[in-house]
């Protein structure tokens, strides 16, 4: 066995990784915008004076969390249509890939909530606020401070997540590097490569995650 | 009583600013107030005193409607607070009723409960803007001239991190001032704070009982800043009044055995 790697394949699927790679990042980028604002829905959605609400929505939430990614994206792209959904690879795997964090980001959500002092609700409510602006201008804005490092994980989290994509065909980066495999008879460049892109973009991720949770702690003079 | 024995409101001729009429507060089986009658006359400075555990909290509490109550009826301007008409008789009141009552009482906190991520003068704006629909501008000149008044001009931009209790509690109490409010309810605003800066606090308030006519009615442990003020005091004692009187009578020479016991107590104290 030599270790034989080849820098003219390396240089020749390189662009097409890259685009590949755009695209990873579009998947994550997207699913975690739906995430960040579902995942905020479900934590509000257990604090509402109806209880059956609550339960629906725990029980939903430990329905995702505890059935693997890929049964949801299966699902949402081939039962969808029989019931009338049709939905694109990418539609239905942004959505599933959002959803799926959208139930994780709920307990960050729920517990940056749950962190904000009774205090500030019962002042809230001496100055007679409504719950919209109680929860808008002020419990919200010091619940997020606590929960970004926990949000923050989870972006590195769906962007390693994105290849679950790929069993749908998705071109994202992980299907884009079996293809050229598969083609060329050569696997080793192409997920080397994967691999790189991945930790480059995982490791700044992560710097800046701490970097805004730092600004947002100063802004909001914490 | 049940609830038709309620006015549905106060008659004209007998309308305090606040009564309670047979209020009573239970958790579980722990009556905290029991069959509570208290009035406060419109710009009386009522002052609470009282052992831990005696009511005298969750009466500031009810009537800001942080509690619910069990029983009896709490009145606000002549108008229920707690309960509102419906069809002749008084049933419990909802949320919006609720607040257009609550609008006329502001409150403020041993634990100050500043906005801890707004600056001292957006604290103040905040309420007037968001819930009376003021222009910031209008806000703003309020907001200025009630931190003025509680010496807290040159912090307006500090948030409250940056403060210390005395001054946390004097731009709270600018906050609570910003609404407008006709009754004023202070729950033990000193006792959180250092005894240096205590001063600071109970001189503002001395500075309202003197320049406005404000109702008001407070909780303290603080006897000589209660003798000082007060129209009144309310010596509670298992959730309903032992003893009131003007102060220059209470503290010099109460009626009852418990309230003796309590202030002998209270001066070994000091």
């Amino acid at each position: 066995m030599t270790f034989n790697w080849r820098w003219d394949f390396t240089w020749e699927i390189l662009p097409q990784l890259l685009w590949a790679t755009l695209n990873t990042l579009i998947a994550a980028g997207v699913g975690y915008a739906i995430a960040l604002v579902g995942g905020l829905l479900l934590a509000l959605a257990q604090r509402t004076k109806w209880p059956a609400l609550t339960f629906v929505v725990r029980e939903l939430i430990e329905f995702i969390r505890s059935t693997p990614l890929v049964l949801q994206i299966f699902f949402v792209f081939y039962v969808g249509p029989q019931f009338g959904i049709f939905l694109s690879p990418w539609v239905s795997g942004i959505f599933a890939i959002g959803l799926h964090y959208s139930a994780y980001l709920s307990e960050v959500y729920r517990a940056g909530l749950n962190s904000v002092a009774p205090g500030q609700w019962e002042v809230c409510r001496a100055l007679n606020m409504s719950p919209r602006v109680t929860y808008v201008r002020i419990i919200i804005p010091q619940a997020l401070a606590p929960a970004v490092p926990g949000l923050g994980n989870y972006l590195v989290g769906i962007l390693k997540d994105t290849p679950m994509l790929s069993v749908i065909g998705v071109m994202e980066l992980m299907h884009t590097a079996n293809a050229l495999g598969s083609e060329n008879y050569r696997y080793l460049e192409p997920f080397t490569l994967v691999g790189l892109i991945f930790l480059l973009i995982s490791l700044p991720t992560a710097g800046l995650v701490r970097m805004f949770e730092r600004r947002l702690r100063l802004r909001l003079g914490l | 009583m049940s609830n038709t024995d309620y006015p549905l409101e106060l008659p004209e001729h007998d309308r305090p600013m606040v009564r309670f009429m047979n209020v009573s507060k239970s958790y579980g089986r722990l009556n905290v107030i029991s069959h509570l009658d208290f009035d406060v006359a419109e710009g009386e400075m009522v002052t609470i005193i009282g052992p831990s555990g005696s009511g005298k909290t969750t009466v500031l509490r009810a009537l800001m409607t942080l509690e619910t109550i069990n029983g009896g009826v709490i009145y606000v301007d002549g108008k229920p607070l707690t309960h509102m008409p419906r069809d002749g008789v008084l049933v419990p009141a909802d949320e919006r009723y609720q607040r257009k009552i609550r609008s006329s009482i502001g409150m403020c906190f041993q634990h100050f409960n500043l906005f801890p991520h707004m600056t001292a003068i957006q604290n103040c704006m905040e309420g007037p803007v968001q819930v009376l629909g003021l222009s910031r501008k209008e806000a703003l000149e309020r907001s200025e001239e009630l931190l003025k008044m509680v010496g807290m001009i040159d912090k307006r931009d500090q948030h409250p991190s940056r403060l210390s209790g005395g001054q946390q509690q004097r731009v709270a109490i600018a906050r609570a001032l910003a609404m407008r409010p006709k009754v004023m309810l202070f729950d033990e605003v000193t006792s959180a704070l250092d005894p240096e800066v205590i001063g600071e606090v109970t001189h503002v308030i001395r500075k309202l009982v003197a320049e406005h006519n404000l109702t008001m009615i407070m909780v303290t442990h603080q006897m000589g800043f209660a003798r000082d003020i007060s129209d009144r005091v309310c010596f509670f004692y298992g959730g309903s009044i032992e003893e009131q009187a003007p102060p220059q009578i209470l503290f010099t020479s109460p009626q009852r055995d418990r309230t003796k016991q309590f202030l002998s107590a209270v001066k070994e104290a000091v």
